[in-house]
């Protein structure tokens, strides 16, 4: 329902404000654009996309992910004790970090993607606390090198672009601390 | 460094797949077969993606974050944030292209090693396009019910802004 809310107050909003504001048509040509804007946006991140996913598989059939998975797994079994017992979610959830802290997005996506389906399909309709854990991790930004912000500090004649990087830790660390912790009181006060 | 960080990924690329050549697995078949589950994955998130970005543009068209940005001045005042980077916070959240279109335009006008420069640059790079990430999840498994999920995010999110600030002071 949540969605519905934002979504509904999106459109309510845009509509009384550009039409209080005199931007009425401005409104309605972007409402068209939007809806192209993101069939664009899914054709530009396809090929990544795939092409992650095919990377990964090849991963997890030469066991690659099961290595990551074992280094990842003390931290995760804490984050997501409901899961804990079930191999493929965790080893999903674990290559899921990893792609997020390498910065790999289009690569997160479909294994972050696919622990949420085996997660869901054991609450359907209701987010269950492990998958509103997962959900915020990956709201949540864990990327180690930003590598696209540095590069437009870059192109505006920045001469180290990434002297930013502990700053960007600091504050990383801190908004996923807060996340996490966040998720965990909510677990206890918010029952379904 | 910076080469390094370019060839990262065509690197990882050529590592995955000497690795697991070497453990005799088919790589051809296994990144084809992958690769049809991504088209997959894309054909379940486009539907989220469409209605989410309508609403962002209609948002983004009509005005309404410039009023929002005047009426959380006081707030963001309190919170140690500089208001200059308002229309950041509001958009980051929501649509990632636009956030970093916002954010180059900042570092731009206020130049990159600026405080104001510093600080939109590491607000891009500490957060993500939450609601975009919210759409996607939930909808690609069929989630109505949410719960705290959202609240939970924006409240990280918070966070991420005004740790952004203060490590900037800290560390320049």
């Amino acid at each position: 329902m949540t969605m519905t809310a934002i979504w509904t107050g999106m459109v309510a909003i845009s509509i009384l404000c550009g039409l209080a504001t005199g931007r009425g048509p401005a409104v309605a040509a972007a409402a068209a654009e939007g809806a192209s804007a993101a069939v664009e946006l899914a054709l530009s991140i396809a090929g990544m996309l795939c092409l992650w996913t095919g990377v990964m598989e090849v991963m997890r059939r030469s066991g690659l992910a099961d290595g990551l998975s074992r280094l990842l797994a003390p931290v995760l079994r804490r984050l997501f004790p409901q899961a804990a017992k079930d191999r493929d979610i965790m080893d999903a959830i674990s290559a899921n970090v990893s792609a997020n802290l390498l910065g790999l997005g289009s690569a997160a996506t479909p294994l972050g993607l696919e622990a949420a389906r085996r997660l869901a399909g054991r609450s359907p309709g209701t987010a269950s606390d492990a998958l509103c854990m997962l959900v915020v991790c990956n709201t949540a930004s864990i990327q180690l090198i930003p590598a696209t912000v540095a590069s437009v500090r870059a192109a505006q004649g920045c001469a180290a672009p990434f002297d930013i990087l502990p700053a960007v830790w600091l504050a990383s660390g801190v908004s996923v601390g807060v996340g996490i912790a966040a998720c965990k009181i909510c677990a206890r006060i918010w029952r379904t | 460094m910076d080469l390094f960080f370019t060839m990262l990924i065509p690197l990882i690329l050529c590592f995955v797949a000497l690795y697991a050549a070497g453990r005799r697995v088919d790589v051809w078949s296994a990144l084809v077969q992958g690769a049809g589950s991504g088209l997959e994955t894309l054909v379940r998130i486009v539907p989220a993606l469409v209605g989410l970005l309508t609403a962002v543009y209609m948002l983004r068209a009509s005005g309404a974050l410039e009023l929002l940005a005047q009426a959380l001045a006081p707030v963001m005042d309190r919170l140690g944030l500089p208001s200059e980077l308002l229309p950041l916070m509001l958009v980051r959240p929501v649509s990632g292209s636009a956030a970093l279109g916002v954010g180059a335009e900042l570092i731009a006008s206020y130049g990159p090693d600026s405080e104001l420069g510093r600080t939109a640059a590491v607000m891009l790079g500490s957060t993500e396009t939450t609601f975009y990430t919210v759409a996607v999840y939930f909808g690609a498994v069929g989630i109505t019910r949410t719960r705290y999920a959202v609240p939970a995010a924006l409240c990280a999110d918070l966070t991420g802004f005004v740790a952004s600030a203060w490590a900037v002071r800290l560390l320049f």
